[in-house]
C-alpha cells in the first residue's frame, strides 16, 4: 500500500512537472462533483481546528472558503481556531473535544506522530495532494508523508528600522542581534524554542538541539545578549516594528510583506548562518470521528483557487504548485516570500527533539528570563517557615491578650 | 430547618464539582508522574523557580501597598458623600471595569512605550524620552490600575457604615482630624483594609498577562511560569500543579495572617 502510494505520488509529481500549464485546472464551478456531493444530504458537519487568520473568510470581497465548502458538499464546517501550536497539543492531549482537520506545525506534527496522535490519511481520497510541489512531500516532520498535507510554509528572518541602524550596517547575520550598538532596541523570540534556534545558528549548529553542550554554549550566547533586549515577545513583535519601538527583531518572512506596507522604513534580511523554514500542515487526529469529511475538505483546500484565495489572504508562501502558477509574477519572484532554491536549501525545518533536552532547554529558557540574581533554593522553604511561625506568635499574642483582664 | 437544607442543596453540589474536586485534582497531579506514580520531586522541583516566587511576591505587596495608599483616602471621600454624587463617584470606580481587562492592559503598552502617548506628549515640551514599558514599574502600574477598584470597593462599603455622631463625637471630646482619624475612623475600617488587601493581592501574585504585556517578557511571574507548564512549550501539568499548590499554599498562609488583625466580631458587612 505504502509503496503504491509511493509510486501515485512519484507519477502525480512527474505529471506536476511535465505540466506546468495545468491544462486541467478546475476554475470557478469546475469541482469534481461526483467526489464533492458525495456526503450531501446527509447533514453532516466536519470540526476543523485553525490558527487564526489562517483562512480566507470573505473579507474584502475574498472567497469564503468554508461557505464555499458548505455549499458545495453539504456538509456544515465546524471551525475553531487556536493561537499556539502548545494550546492545541494540550487540547488534543487531555481530549475531550474531537477534532476532525487540524493544522500545525511542523515540529508539532512530529512530536504528535510519535505519541501516536494522528491517523494516517488516505491518500486515494485526496486527489488534489498531486498539486504539491515535490519539494515539500516526505518532510523531515513526516518522512513518508503519511499523516500530513502542507497547507503553508514561511520562513524566519531579520526585520530592522533603516532609520535606527547603522547604514551599510552587516544585516545578514544573526549577530546584529548581539550587538550592544542597540542594546535596548533588540525584540527577541520569546519563547524557548525559537530564541534558542537563533543562538544554534548563530554558533553554527543546526537549529535543533543535540546535545548538552550545545545548550550550554547557547544558554551563555543568550544570557549574555539579556542586557541588551527590549522585549522578549512574540506576536506583538509585528506591532512594535511596525511602530518603531524597536530597531531590529526576528519575524515571519510572511508578516514583513503587510509591516512593510504599514512602515516603509522596515526591511528583511535572511542571516547567512541559516534559518528556519517552517510548515503548518493539515492533519488528522487518532480520534477524529469524520475522517472521510476531513480528507474531503482537506481535498478541497487543495483546490488551485481555494489555495489560491487562503494564500493571498495569509501572505505566506504556498506549497501547492498550482496555486503558485497562479499568483501574479510580482509575488513570485518576491525573494522575502520566495527565496532563491540556493538559498532555501540551507533553511532547517524545526523538529521535536529529544525529550530529555527538550526538557533541559525549557528550564534553561526559564533561567534566562527569569532570574536576575541567584537565590539559594532553600530561600522559598525557608521564607514559609516564617510565615508559619509568625502566624503561630500572632496567634499566641492574641490568646495572651484575651486572658488579661479587660481594663 | 430542612427547607434551607433543600435550598442549599445546588451551592454545596456546585462547590464540591467545581471548587473542592479541582482543588483535589491540583494535589493529586501535584504528587504524581506523568505516568501517575506517585513522588514529591515536582514540589522539591518548585524551590528552582525562587526567583519568580519572590519577584511576584515582591511585586504584589507593592500593587497592593500602592492601592491601599491610593484607594484608602478615596473610599472615605467617597463614604461622607451624600446621595447622587456618591452614586456617581461608584459608578465612576465601575467604569473601567466595564471594558475588557485585556483591552486596559494593552491600551496601557501604547500609552507607556517609547514612541508611545505619554512620551510623545513629554517630547513635546523636549522631554524624555523615558524607558517605561518593560520594566517591574510598568508591571505594578498595570496592576494597580486593574485591581483599584477590588480595594475601593470593600473600603467604600465599610466605611459608609461608621456614624457620623461617632466622628463627631471625638470631635466633640476635643479629637483634632489626625486624633480622629487615627482612634476612629482608621480601628473601624479595618475588616475593610483587609478584605481590600486580600481581594488585591491574590489576583495580583498569580496575573500572568500583565507581566507579559508590560514586563516585556523578562519579567517572569508564577502565573506565566505556570501557564507555560500548561500551554507554553514545557508542558508539564504536573510540575504546574505543583507550582499552583505552593503559591496557593503561600496566599493562605498570608490571608491568616491577616485574619489575625481584626477582631472576629466586626466581620459583619464584609464583601468577601
Amino acid at each position: 500500500m505504502k509503496t503504491l502510494f509511493a509510486v501515485l505520488t512519484a507519477l502525480a509529481m512527474a505529471l506536476t512537472l511535465s505540466a506546468p500549464a495545468f491544462a486541467d485546472t478546475p476554475s470557478e464551478g469546475g469541482y469534481d462533483l461526483a467526489y464533492y456531493e458525495q456526503y450531501k444530504g446527509q447533514g453532516l458537519s466536519v470540526n476543523v481546528y485553525n490558527w487564526g487568520e489562517y483562512i480566507s473568510n470573505g473579507d474584502d470581497g475574498s472567497l469564503d472558503v468554508n461557505a464555499a465548502f458548505e455549499e458545495l458538499t453539504g456538509i456544515k464546517v465546524v471551525y475553531n481556531t487556536f493561537d499556539t501550536n502548545e494550546i492545541l497539543y494540550a487540547k488534543l492531549k487531555t481530549g475531550g473535544s474531537s477534532y476532525d482537520v487540524i493544522i500545525p506545525s511542523d515540529y508539532t506534527i512530529a512530536r504528535m506522530i510519535e505519541e501516536d496522535m494522528l491517523r494516517p490519511i488516505d491518500f486515494d481520497h485526496v486527489p488534489n495532494f498531486r498539486y504539491i510541489d515535490p519539494q515539500y512531500v516526505n518532510p523531515d516532520y513526516d518522512p513518508q508523508n503519511r499523516f500530513s498535507v502542507p497547507y503553508t510554509w514561511g520562513t524566519v528572518g531579520l526585520i530592522y528600522n533603516t532609520t535606527m541602524v547603522d547604514p551599510g550596517e552587516d544585516m545578514e547575520t544573526w549577530d546584529v542581534l548581539w550587538n550592544e550598538k542597540y542594546s535596548k532596541n533588540i525584540l527577541m523570540f520569546g519563547n524557548s524554542r525559537d530564541a534558542f534556534a537563533i543562538a544554534f545558528k548563530r554558533m553554527g549548529t543546526s537549529l535543533n538541539v543535540q546535545s548538552q553542550e550545545q545548550l550550554d554554549e547557547a544558554t551563555q550566547m543568550l544570557i549574555q545578549q539579556k542586557p541588551l533586549v527590549q522585549a522578549y515577545v512574540m506576536d506583538e513583535i509585528f506591532d512594535k516594528m511596525t511602530g518603531g519601538e524597536a530597531a531590529i527583531a526576528p519575524y515571519y518572512a510572511g508578516d514583513f510583506i503587510t509591516m512593510h506596507a504599514d512602515n516603509p522604513d522596515l526591511a528583511f534580511a535572511f542571516p547567512r548562518e541559516g534559518t528556519n523554514i517552517f510548515t503548518d500542515a493539515m492533519c488528522i487526529p487518532k480520534d477524529a470521528q469524520n475522517p472521510e469529511l476531513a480528507e474531503l475538505y482537506i481535498n478541497f483546500m487543495l483546490e488551485p483557487q481555494v489555495g489560491l484565495a487562503n494564500i493571498q489572504y495569509i501572505g505566506y508562501s504556498t506549497p501547492n504548485a498550482a496555486v503558485y502558477d497562479l499568483l501574479d509574477d510580482e509575488t513570485k519572484q518576491n525573494p522575502v516570500q520566495y527565496p532563491p532554491k540556493e538559498l532555501l536549501d540551507t533553511f532547517e525545518y524545526l523538529t521535536h527533539p529529544d525529550p530529555h533536552l527538550a526538557k533541559a532547554m525549557d528550564d534553561a529558557w526559564t533561567k534566562i528570563v527569569s532570574a536576575d540574581q541567584a537565590y539559594s533554593d532553600m530561600l522559598l522553604p525557608a521564607v514559609l517557615a516564617v510565615c508559619v511561625i509568625a502566624i503561630v506568635a500572632l496567634a499566641v499574642v492574641r490568646t495572651v491578650k484575651k486572658k488579661r483582664p479587660q481594663g | 430547618m430542612p427547607k434551607a437544607k433543600y435550598a442549599s442543596l445546588p451551592y454545596i453540589l456546585w462547590s464540591l464539582v467545581f471548587v473542592v474536586a479541582p482543588l483535589a485534582l491540583v494535589v493529586v497531579f501535584a504528587l504524581t508522574t506523568p505516568d501517575g506514580g506517585f513522588t514529591i520531586a515536582n514540589v522539591t522541583k518548585v524551590a528552582e523557580y525562587t526567583p519568580v516566587f519572590l519577584r511576584s511576591l515582591w511585586l504584589a505587596v507593592l500593587a497592593t501597598a500602592a492601592c491601599l495608599l491610593a484607594g484608602y483616602p478615596l473610599a472615605f471621600i467617597m463614604s461622607r458623600q451624600g446621595g447622587i454624587s456618591q452614586r456617581t463617584l461608584v459608578m465612576l470606580i465601575m467604569l473601567p471595569m466595564w471594558m475588557n481587562f485585556l483591552l486596559r492592559t494593552y491600551s496601557w503598552m501604547t500609552l507607556l512605550e517609547n514612541n508611545g502617548i505619554i512620551n510623545s506628549l513629554l517630547g513635546f515640551f523636549g522631554l524624555g524620552p523615558f524607558r517605561m514599558i518593560n520594566t517591574q514599574g510598568a508591571v505594578v502600574l498595570g496592576m494597580v490600575y486593574n485591581y483599584l477598584p477590588f480595594m475601593i470597593l470593600p473600603l467604600y462599603s465599610i466605611m459608609t457604615k461608621i456614624d457620623g455622631r461617632v466622628i463627631e463625637a471625638a470631635q466633640d471630646l476635643g479629637a483634632n482630624s489626625f486624633q480622629v482619624f487615627l482612634r476612629v475612623v482608621l480601628p473601624l475600617s479595618v475588616p475593610g483594609i483587609t478584605t481590600g488587601i486580600t481581594m488585591v493581592f491574590v489576583p495580583a501574585i498569580s496575573t500572568f498577562i500583565i507581566s507579559r504585556m508590560l514586563g516585556g517578557g523578562a519579567n517572569m511571574m508564577i502565573g506565566d511560569l505556570i501557564d507555560a507548564q500548561f500551554l507554553g512549550n514545557a508542558y508539564n501539568p504536573n510540575l504546574g500543579a505543583a507550582i499552583s499548590l505552593v503559591l496557593m499554599i503561600f496566599v493562605l498562609l498570608i490571608m491568616s495572617m491577616l485574619n489575625m488583625f481584626e477582631d472576629s466580631e466586626d466581620k459583619e458587612g464584609l464583601i468577601l
